[in-house]
Parts: structure tokens; C-alpha cells; sequence
């Protein structure tokens, strides 16, 4: 647990949480809030840039990162329910700044006490389990970014295996890329069909009924592959599970859900 | 060799479609990968000698001037003679000239990769002389007219019924009605094809895995002893080499060996490690007359000082390429040249220009795992951002993708202007929406429905939503 009784945490949402999964961002307050922090969700916030970042774009992806870290730089931690955005922000943000330059010495600032959700409640937070019930077999796919620039592996599994009621099945290959990639899964459309297909079937071959991960990029490529394969796999993103809202349609489905 | 890598995409499409290829592909899957983990698991200092093998070569990079010169005095001291080759045309015209003078006809060869990225074999045929590649991958795709799809698996695109098609339609000395249908049967009709051509090398040709400085030594290893025999029955030996391949002393190659064999077959040495150390000298049993290195620049000395220098920390273990989602895909072919894989995108690019090698560095997910298993810790992804970035710089990328990002990076730049837009785009995808899901999307967006679904927006945005709920959002 850290010192302040009750830090002030404030939301990175993610693009993508907000455009297409907003029970995401809410399951993320969630257990923030049960966690013991203020949640506070900037209103200047956008997008962490990595389109930008990822295709060479090194003006456009700065701009972006000097408004992150404007809007952030001012509450005790940054959190984010995505691997991906957060290890763009932890990781790479400094590197988009000379030595000298004083947004540097900002984007350092930001990136020490930027963290991905799960890991954050689990390693920085202390969480040992969320209280959770979830009647169900599921998988976890380990997403790229979290797992090798965060180190996000031990963490899901074990407020997952606090979960009541929950079987966690391991995916075969769970450490291999979806091939979503950003801009890489319209950019090379067949190739990242070709492996997110290969995810899909793994998935299919784990038997669960539920799919889990931590990034909704790579979350929408597997719902998306899996359902056009007419699987009944119900794909979510872990904090939704975790925070006990897993009772609406999953992604990329309609109606009453579970 | 020609260079397809501007069509990879094509070549790419190609290959996912190519079904005896993808059975072949699995084997990279299923034999590598589970081997690598097993011998790196098995050796607690691993992790450790990966550390040492990264500092050892960052060292040697920095000296690297140093380094090539005592190698040079001590290569010359054994007896041996080195050439400096600036650029691949230079070093074609080197071992020629040797051959030449030697009245060479046929010219056996150990399994190198620098003598594919100088085309060797082409221009060697074009001066009359036969090479014959003796390692057994690199003798079936001599037989097929191919180049490697892989750095130290050269056949590894090949399935063993395509093997003994190949056997029978060119070792027609043979009875037509043998059994070809076991690996093993196939490796012994080729070491007895080989052993003549051996016999009658007059030449023989090899790469380096390393170059000692302290000793003046060559060092390649092999599995199948295709090496010794290349380098110690003909009158001459020739080792061509690159400048990065330079190692201080025998300690250092230790320490690289012990994570190279490790990371490339998951073997704890590979079979035949083979020092060579001058020609033969009075008394020795046997041994070439001639010993000679050519060290080959072709580019890498340009790559020092720049983002690019770690890329020439690579031994060569293929590691990479084997744990790369898109090599697994579609093989070493489709990348274009001599180098596939995540090592062979940023590579390829300072060797025959980002202009044609462009899609290499693009044509990654950035995942990572390249980089995980590297002994030498390559920072290959961040490279291939490098390339990325240099792309961006020259305007080589398509028109479409940089207007479409400018505009994109315009509205997220604008806080209220993207709540706007996050709220038109949730509502027209929503209407778009079947059953939660959109079967199909337009204009660059359709690259994803091609493949697969796109799941529709649950609702309103979240930002919409929390402010709706009266959120604090300060």
C-alpha cells in the first residue's frame, strides 16, 4: 500500500474503451474506488498516441503525449485498463523528448507513477482479491505490450483465481500476439487475419466459455475473429470480471448477455 | 539476388495461401521454440550470459577498428592472408581472383549467409566455376533454385516428400525405385552425393560465425561436419566474413557460444564448433595450402554511430524469426532478400535501401517477442520504429495513411473537438451495427472486416456517460 491514505488516481480510459467498451472504464473506477483510491477522469484526454508513435509520426505522437501529460501530471498515479496505452506512456514518452528539454523531465515524471489497472491494484495497491463472482470456464490472453514492457502476467491470474466461481482454463501459446498490432490490422489486413485466426482456434481448443485480456485492441481483433468463425465464445476485458459487471451482452454482442 | 521486397505484401498473400508451405511452416512452431525454452530453462545463467554476450559485442562495436587490425597482423602472422571488401562487388572480385589463380573448377562451400547477401554462387557461375553447397539445406534449395527462407535453417520451407521429389529428379545415377520417405534415408543418399564433390573441390568456401582477434582464429559451427571437410581437403580455404563478427579473445567466443547453440536449437553446443587458425603448416596431417579472409564491410560501417548500430550485436541464431507471429506465417521468402524475420527488417533496409525495403519494419506488430529472446537483447522493435520514423521523415509511406494520421492526430490534439467526433463515430458505427457486431466497414477500415467482425460500440461514449453520471472529471 502506499503512504497516502487516499490517492488521487486519475483515469486514462483509452480511446478505444471509450469509443467502443464504456463498461470497461466504469469496472476500472470500480475497483479503483474499492481499492481505496479517488478517481478523477481528466476531461482533456484523448488518445495516448501510439498510432502516431507506431507509424513514424514522432511530431504528431509528441503533441499528443505534451497534452497527456498536462492533463495527468498533476494526481498521484495515472491508470490505465490497457497494457498498450499505459506502457506507451511509462515507456515511451520520455523517449519522444531530447535531453534538456523540459517536457522530458515532465514525461519522466509521468511515466514513474503510470501504471496498467491490474497490475497497479495488485502490485502498487495490494489487492488480493475483488470480491468478484463469476459462474463460468474462461481463458486469458496475455497482451503484448503489458506483458513484455509492464510485465503484466502473475497479477491477472491471481485476482482472477479469487474470483468465486470462476475455472481458469490456460490458453495454449496465451504469451503469442493476436495480431492486432494498431494500425498493423488494417495495414497487413490477411496477415493479421491469418494470426489472429490461429489465436481463435487455440482459444476455441481451450474449451472455455469466456475469453479474457487486459487490452480491448486485441480483445475487439479476437471478438471479432471469433465471432466471424460463428463461435459462441463471449469475449470481455479482465477488469469487467473482475469488478463483478460481467452481466451485460460481451463485446461485440447484442441483447441480455450472461 | 534480386530484391521482391517492395512487392511483399503480394508475396505475403502468396505465401498464406501456399498450403504445402504452411505445412512446413509448423515445424518452425513446434521444434524451435519449445527447444530454445527447454535449453534456456536448463542453464541458470542464462539470463546472465545474455548480459555478458550484449556488453561483450557493445564493447567490441566501440573498438571495432582496433579489434580488425590485431586480427589482421595475427591472421598474417599464421600464415593467412586477409582482403578488406568495401562492398559486395568487391568481395565477389576477391574470391574469383583467388579461384582463378588457383585454377579452380569446382568449389564446395559451408553454409554462410554472407555469401548469400553478396550473391556469391551467381557471380561464381558466371566466371565458370561450380560451387556446390555442402550443408544438406542449403544443397536441396541449390537443387531447387532457391535461397534460404531462414538463417540457419535454409529448408525449413520445404516439407520432406518435396525433398525426395527433388533427390529423384536429379540423382539419377540412383535406382528409381529406392525408399526416400524417412529424413534419415534422405540425409544419407546426400552425404554420399557429397563426399565426391569434396573430393574434387579445389576450393573451399565459408563464412565465420566468429573472428578471433586475440588468436587470428575463424570459428564456424555446423551440425552436420559439412564445414571441416569444405575447409580442409581443397588447396585453398577461403573464409568470407563480415567486420561485426570480430571477437576480442577465446574467452568471449565462450561466452557467445554458450548462448548461440542455446537460442538457435535449443542445443547446448552445436555439433561441430571447427577453429581455424593459418593454412596447414609443415608436419601438419592435413589442411589447406592457402588460408584466406575476406572481411566484407557492405554497409556496416555506416550503421555505426546510429540508431541502427545494436543491429550488428546479431550472432545469427535465427531466434527472432522463429518466435516472430509473422515469420511463422509466411516464411523467409516473402520478406524479399536475404534476410527474413524481425532481424532481417531492420537489416534489410540499411543493406538495400528503406525505399525498397519499406514494408519490412511496417510489417510487424511490434509484439515484442523477437526482442524477448534475443541473446544479444537487440532492441529490434524499437529499430524498426527507427525505420518507421525515417519513412515518415522522407514521405515514403502511402498519401492515404499520412493524411488519414494527420487529420486523426489534428482531433486528438483538441479534447472538445474529439468529444465530438468520438460521439459521431459511436453513433454511426452503432447504426452500422447488426446483433453488436459490423460485418463490414469502408474505406481503410475494410482491411479489418475483410477478416473479421468489428465489434459495435456498446453505447454512448464513456466520456458522455460519466459526465451524465456527474463524474468528477477536473
Amino acid at each position: 500500500m502506499t503512504s497516502a491514505p487516499r490517492p488521487r488516481v486519475a483515469l486514462f480510459v483509452t480511446c478505444l474503451v471509450d469509443l467502443f467498451r464504456p463498461t470497461v472504464g466504469f469496472a476500472a473506477v470500480k475497483l479503483l474506488e474499492d481499492a481505496g483510491c479517488e478517481v478523477v477522469v481528466p476531461a482533456a484526454q484523448t488518445c495516448c498516441g501510439q498510432p502516431a508513435f507506431n507509424s513514424g509520426d514522432r511530431k504528431d505522437a509528441t503533441e499528443i503525449a505534451k497534452t497527456v501529460i498536462a492533463a495527468f501530471e498533476g494526481y498521484d498515479f495515472l491508470v490505465a485498463p490497457s497494457g498498450s496505452c499505459a506502457g506507451q506512456i511509462a515507456k515511451h514518452y520520455p523517449e519522444l523528448f531530447a535531453e534538456g528539454d523540459p517536457w522530458k523531465a515532465r514525461a519522466e515524471l509521468l511515466a514513474a507513477k503510470s501504471h496498467e489497472l491490474i497490475s497497479f491494484l495488485v502490485d502498487v495497491r495490494g489487492v488480493a482479491s475483488t470480491g468478484a463472482r463469476f459462474a463460468g470456464s474462461v481463458t486469458y490472453h496475455d497482451s503484448c505490450s503489458g506483458l513484455r514492457e509492464l510485465g503484466v502476467r502473475a497479477q491477472p491470474r491471481k485476482l482472477l483465481g479469487a474470483v468465486e466461481g470462476l475455472s481458469l482454463t490456460e490458453l495454449e501459446d496465451s504469451d503469442v500476439c493476436c495480431g492486432f498490432g494498431g494500425t498493423f490490422s488494417v495495414k497487413y489486413s490477411d496477415l493479421s487475419g491469418a494470426i489472429v485466426d490461429k489465436k481463435a482456434t487455440k482459444v476455441e481448443a481451450s474449451g472455455a466459455t469466456t475469453l479474457l485480456a487486459g487490452d480491448l485492441g486485441c480483445l475487439m481483433n479476437m471478438a471479432g475473429r471469433l465471432s466471424r468463425k460463428g463461435s459462441t465464445i463471449e469475449v470481455r476485458h479482465v477488469a469487467e470480471v473482475l469488478a463483478g459487471m460481467a452481466d451485460g451482452p460481451a463485446i461485440g454482442k447484442t441483447g441480455k448477455g450472461r | 539476388m534480386q530484391v521482391t521486397s517492395p512487392a511483399f505484401k503480394q508475396n505475403a498473400t502468396r505465401a498464406l495461401a501456399d498450403v504445402t508451405l504452411q505445412k512446413a511452416m509448423k515445424n518452425v512452431e513446434t521444434g524451435f521454440i519449445a527447444k530454445r525454452a527447454k535449453a534456456a530453462e536448463a542453464l541458470p545463467e542464462f539470463e546472465a550470459l545474455r548480459d555478458a554476450a550484449r556488453d561483450l559485442k557493445t564493447h567490441v562495436l566501440k573498438h571495432l577498428d582496433l579489434y580488425l587490425e590485431a586480427y589482421e597482423k595475427k591472421v598474417i602472422a599464421s600464415g593467412g592472408h586477409v582482403h578488406w571488401a568495401e562492398s559486395a562487388e568487391d568481395a565477389r572480385r576477391i574470391v574469383t581472383d583467388i579461384c582463378k589463380r588457383l585454377g579452380a573448377r569446382t568449389v564446395t562451400k559451408g553454409k554462410s549467409m554472407i555469401t548469400e547477401e553478396i550473391a556469391l554462387n551467381d557471380h561464381l557461375e558466371k566466371e565458370g566455376l561450380i560451387p556446390v553447397e555442402t550443408d544438406l539445406g542449403e544443397y536441396i534449395i541449390q537443387l531447387r533454385g532457391e535461397h534460404p527462407s531462414h538463417i540457419i535453417a535454409p529448408a525449413v520451407h520445404l516439407t520432406k516428400e518435396q525433398v525426395a521429389g527433388d533427390f529423384r529428379r536429379v540423382h539419377t545415377h540412383l535406382d528409381a525405385g529406392r525408399d526416400l520417405t524417412e529424413p534419415v534415408t534422405l540425409l544419407s543418399e546426400a552425404r554420399a552425393v557429397l563426399r565426391e564433390k569434396f573430393l574434387l573441390a579445389d576450393v573451399g568456401i565459408t563464412g565465420a560465425n566468429f573472428l578471433v582477434a586475440e588468436t587470428g582464429t575463424s570459428i564456424i559451427v555446423t551440425n552436420e561436419g559439412n564445414g571441416d571437410l569444405t575447409q580442409t581437403l581443397p588447396k585453398a580455404h577461403v573464409v568470407v566474413a563480415s567486420i561485426e563478427k570480430i571477437v576480442p579473445t577465446l574467452e568471449d567466443v565462450d561466452t557467445l557460444l554458450r548462448v548461440l547453440a542455446r537460442s538457435a536449437t535449443g542445443q547446448e553446443m552445436s555439433v561441430y564448433t571447427t577453429f581455424s587458425t593459418g593454412p596447414r603448416r609443415d608436419g601438419d596431417p592435413d589442411g589447406p595450402g592457402e588460408y584466406h579472409v575476406v572481411l566484407l564491410d557492405n554497409g556496416r560501417s555506416a550503421m555505426l554511430g546510429t540508431e541502427f548500430e545494436e543491429m550488428l550485436r546479431c550472432i545469427r541464431c535465427g531466434a527472432c524469426m522463429n518466435h516472430c507471429p509473422v515469420y511463422q506465417q509466411i516464411g523467409g521468402h516473402a520478406y524479399g532478400w536475404v534476410y527474413p524475420g524481425p532481424m532481417g527488417a531492420v537489416l534489410t533496409p540499411t543493406l538495400v535501401g528503406v525505399d525498397k525495403a519499406g514494408h519490412l519494419p511496417n510489417a510487424s506488430t511490434l509484439c515484442g517477442r523477437c526482442e524477448s529472446v534475443c541473446p544479444m537483447r537487440i532492441p529490434l522493435p524499437k529499430m524498426m520504429r527507427a525505420w518507421r520514423n525515417r519513412e515518415w521523415e522522407r514521405a515514403l509511406n502511402p498519401a492515404a495513411l499520412r493524411t488519414g494520421l494527420g487529420l486523426w492526430a489534428s482531433v486528438a490534439t483538441r479534447p472538445a473537438l474529439y468529444r465530438l467526433a468520438a460521439r459521431a463515430a459511436s453513433l454511426g458505427m452503432r447504426l452500422l451495427g447488426r446483433g453488436g457486431r459490423i460485418a463490414r466497414l469502408p474505406f481503410f477500415a475494410a482491411g479489418w472486416t475483410a477478416n473479421r467482425d468489428m465489434p459495435a460500440p456498446e453505447g454512448a461514449t464513456f466520456m458522455d456517460q460519466w459526465k451524465a453520471k456527474g463524474g468528477r472529471s477536473a
